[in-house]
């Protein structure tokens, strides 16, 4: 099998404009992406935004591994971001059960209005 | 001669079976195989451990005081066996064996002590009263501490037997180890029975007083053992006794070298005199035994006059021999015990506790006992031992019967008649037995052991030993007056008491109480019971025939003095072949001197003790000791009875009264007041200060206890500042930092969020130089 998926997955039967799109530029929309979700997450005080910013973080994460699972023409990335997708839709799903139960106590979305760790 | 003495100590084990001079089949196959005599000892401990079994089984009979009294009594049984199997010679019975240590092959590199007895003479007759006291004085305790049934009755009978066993273990033992181990068990369980009632800070405080002074004794004990252990290579008596270096310092003192004696060995004695200085309680070590009082009044008796406190005593019977060799051990402890009897007797004159008189009696006359041991006269010193012994154990048993039956009241200004009151009969006349006994009346039991100390005071030459003669006489004439003054008080005269405040745990007199302090000091006679809400309650037969058993015994010790007069009593015969036998110094063949310590003159004199008339075609007395001109032996008998008259006169004409009993005696008509206190009155300050013990403990409190509190505070100022100051300094400097980093912890998620980012930028920036 091996030498089918090189075979397969071989860079030369990519169509020609696609050529010029290298894993730099697959990295640098993940970081971009992974950049503006930190600082969405830092920045912004409504809870569901800074969930969103999380979120954005992730795919950021899985861009970049199926990039460099394209780039070392293997698969594991691709299977890897599937079961991160899955994961974070089970995350999501109890994160804004979290983000509601947060609001019935303070009847406010702000993050910063829990500061019981404070030192 | 003593080297004779000593080679006839051979060490026979259990299969040495010969030289059993039986006077039947039985005893003679029981001396065959006396393997038995562990059973003495081993009887208590059991009764000790089946009264623990009947304290967590939460008895509530009087079972546990069955068991003492039956265990202890077989335990007497085996003992006079053993005596009557008794062949003369020693033997040596091992149990099992306990330590048997060896670092090398030469000697002085092994150390053996087994679970062993060493059956002579000296420890049959000190078990002999031992047990016999303790059967006696357990089936008293089993009336006078009923109203402790269920309570505190299972753990007193607990501690009374395993007291037993310690106090055989100590006498029987044979080698220092196991008296080390019976020395201190007796004072665990003194300590434990003192603080029987342990919710009287009275006695709490006073255990802890016992304890801690006896502490001080038993480290000169400890002392002691290590000492011989290191200078003669043995603990075990049977190889000390009989090993050449001892016999070689005996030869040197004999030859009139003392001086050879090696100090290490001149040293043994001296701390082994201050243990037995601080188990009989003299002079400095005596002031725990009068506040000893504070517990249960039998065991005030067994333990605190009749055995326990005389272990010092048998401690330097047991070690004559290395008492000897020393040239200053017997002088020191001929002066500490003549001054403690003094001094005693002069507190005991001046106090109102009946109790604390006979505690400070049996102070003076333990003081006797060392001054007739030292006074060369050990005959004298362990026969005063055994009458005292009797006769102080039912001056106390008496004592007790009045606590027990006028609610705790010991004061004799509150006591009066008792003499003529129902049901008190056997009390008053155990009283006077114990009394004349006490105070040496003619042919009793305690003039005959007296004497003989007191005679031999004049005859053995030593320093200053003419002064102790005349203090231990003077002595006689105190110890005769206060003997006396407690009798005259508490017992003859109008009838008259105060009960006491302690209602003895008895729910009946509880009621009673609040009555009976009201119309307490009223000083009319409290003749109708009818009227008067506290009733006496008179002792019943326990406690009754004990009191007679004990008198009888009291009377017939004088007897003792009687059986083989060649040998001065029967506590002479048993003493002849022993360690304690005045084997030391034979008249007839040379005259030891020790550089002018003491220049004894014959051993033929005290064999003639008893047929005095001999004693005149002596023809060496002019070296003798004299009194006034007279041989001491001989004129002792009537200067003593003399003395002693005199203070019972004394008190009888300070302490009489006068009313129907007698009327001719003194004026004394209330039992507050006597002809003494005008009497006392003259003597300024002193009778006072004698009151107050001579401020003995305040001397004491002053001198240790305060500079140790001070010091005690000191160190716990430094433990707070310097070594708590130090533990908390490191405990700082992390709580410092922490306090930096404090702020950083928001308790915002974005701070975390952020601060998070920048860990990871940080990480990722050195991660890119490193490798770039």
């Amino acid at each position: 099998m091996p030498d089918l998926v090189v075979s397969t997955l071989a860079q030369a039967d990519f169509p020609e404009v696609m050529h010029a799109i290298t894993l730099y530029h697959y990295l640098l929309v993940s970081a971009v992406m992974f950049c503006l979700g930190l600082i969405g997450f830092v920045t912004r005080r409504n809870l569901i935004i800074m969930f969103l910013c999380t979120e954005l973080m992730f795919q950021a994460a899985g861009i970049a591994l199926i990039a460099f699972g394209r780039f070392y023409l293997d698969y594991t990335g691709q299977v890897f971001v599937i079961f991160v997708l899955t994961v974070a839709a089970a995350e999501a799903a109890l994160a804004l059960a979290l983000v509601v139960l947060l609001f019935r106590r303070k009847e406010s979305l702000d993050g910063t209005a829990w500061a019981v760790l404070k030192g | 001669m003593l080297t004779d003495v000593m080679n006839s100590l051979p060490m026979l084990t259990l299969a040495a079976a010969d030289g059993a001079k039986g006077s039947g089949p039985l005893i003679e196959s029981w001396a065959a195989a006396p393997g038995w005599v562990l059973l003495i000892p081993l009887l208590p401990l059991l009764a000790a451990v089946l009264n623990v079994g009947c304290a967590i089984a939460g008895v509530k009979t009087k079972l546990p005081a069955v068991i003492t009294i039956v265990s202890l009594a077989a335990a007497f049984v085996l003992t006079a066996l053993a005596y009557l199997s008794f062949s003369g010679e020693t033997r040596i019975v091992t149990g099992w064996s306990w330590f048997d240590l060896s670092w090398g092959d030469g000697p002085g590199q092994s150390m053996k002590a087994d679970f062993g007895f060493y059956i002579d003479n000296l420890s049959l007759l000190w078990m002999l009263f031992v047990t016999g006291l303790a059967t006696l004085i357990a089936t008293y305790a089993s009336e006078y501490m009923e109203h402790d049934v269920g309570q505190g009755y299972n753990r007193f009978f607990f501690a009374f037997a395993l007291f037993v066993f310690s106090m055989s273990c100590l006498v029987l033992g044979d080698n220092l180890l196991m008296l080390y181990l019976g020395w201190e068990g007796v004072g665990l369980c003194s300590y434990l029975l003192i603080g029987y009632f342990y919710k009287k800070p009275e006695a709490v405080a006073a255990a802890k007083k016992a304890f801690i002074v006896n502490r001080i004794g038993d480290l000169g004990l400890a002392i002691g053992v290590f000492l011989t252990f290191v200078h003669f290579g043995t603990l075990e008596y049977a190889e000390l006794f009989s090993s050449e270096q001892l016999a070689g310092y005996i030869d040197a003192v004999k030859a009139g070298n003392a001086g050879d004696v090696p100090l290490m060995a001149q040293l043994i004695p001296v701390f082994l005199m201050i243990g037995a200085f601080g188990k009989s309680a003299q002079f400095p070590l005596y002031v725990w035994l009068p506040d000893a009082m504070e517990g249960p009044t039998p065991v005030s008796a067994l333990i605190h006059a009749a055995t326990m406190v005389t272990a010092g005593v048998y401690l330097i019977a047991r070690f004559y021999p290395v008492f000897l060799v020393s040239e200053w051990a017997l002088p020191v402890v001929a002066w500490i015990g003549a001054f403690t009897a003094f001094l005693a007797a002069t507190i005991g004159m001046a106090q109102f506790d009946i109790k604390r008189i006979m505690a400070y009696s049996t102070v003076s006359q333990l003081g006797y006992m060392f001054a007739g041991l030292a006074l060369l006269s050990s005959t004298g010193g362990v026969f005063h031992v055994l009458t005292h012994a009797f006769f102080k154990a039912l001056l106390f048993l008496c004592c007790g019967a009045v606590m027990h039956g006028f609610a705790g009241q010991l004061d004799l200004r509150k006591l009066s008649g008792l003499w003529s009151q129902p049901g008190w009969r056997v009390v008053s006349v155990g009283m006077l037995i114990g009394c004349i006994n006490l105070a040496g009346v003619p042919f009793t039991a305690g003039y005959f052991s007296k004497d003989m100390i007191l005679a031999e005071a004049f005859v053995t030459q030593g320093p200053g030993y003419g002064l102790i003669g005349w203090l231990l006489l003077l002595t006689a004439g105190m110890t005769a007056y206060y003997t006396f003054r407690v009798f005259f008080r508490v017992f003859v005269g109008p009838v008259r008491y105060e009960p006491g405040d302690d209602d003895h745990g008895s729910s009946d007199h509880d009621h009673e109480h609040d009555q009976s302090d009201a119309h307490g000091h009223d000083g009319h006679a409290h003749t109708d019971h009818a009227q008067h809400p506290f009733h006496p309650h008179p002792p019943r037969l326990a406690i009754n025939g004990v009191l007679a058993t004990l008198s009888v015994l009291a009377v017939l010790a004088a007897g003792l003095y009687f059986v083989t007069p060649e040998n001065k009593g029967w506590v002479g015969s048993m003493l002849k072949d022993s360690t304690a036998a005045q084997v030391y110094f034979d008249g007839e063949s040379d005259h030891p001197t020790r550089a002018g310590l003491f220049l004894i003159d014959g051993d033929a004199h005290h064999r003639d003790h008893a047929h005095a008339d001999d004693h005149a075609d002596h023809g060496e007395h002019a070296a003798h000791g004299s009194f006034l001109g007279f041989d001491p032996h001989k004129v002792m008998y009537y200067v003593s009875a003399i003395v002693g008259a005199i203070g019972i006169g004394f008190a009888a004409w300070a302490h009489g009264p006068r009313g129907a009993v007698s009327g001719f005696l003194g004026d004394r008509t209330e039992a507050a007041t006597s002809r003494m206190d005008a009497v006392a009155r003259s003597f300024g300050p002193i009778p006072k200060w004698a009151e107050h013990k001579w401020y003995v403990d305040e001397f004491y409190h002053f001198l240790f206890r305060a500079p140790l509190w001070v010091l005690s505070h000191i160190f716990h100022a430094i433990d707070k500042l310097l070594v708590d100051g130090l533990v908390n300094l490191i405990g700082y400097v992390p709580r410092a930092f922490g306090r930096l980093a404090q702020p950083g912890q928001s308790g915002v998620l974005h701070g975390y969020a952020l601060s998070m980012a920048g860990g990871v930028a940080v990480i990722l920036l050195v991660v890119m130089m490193v490798a770039g």
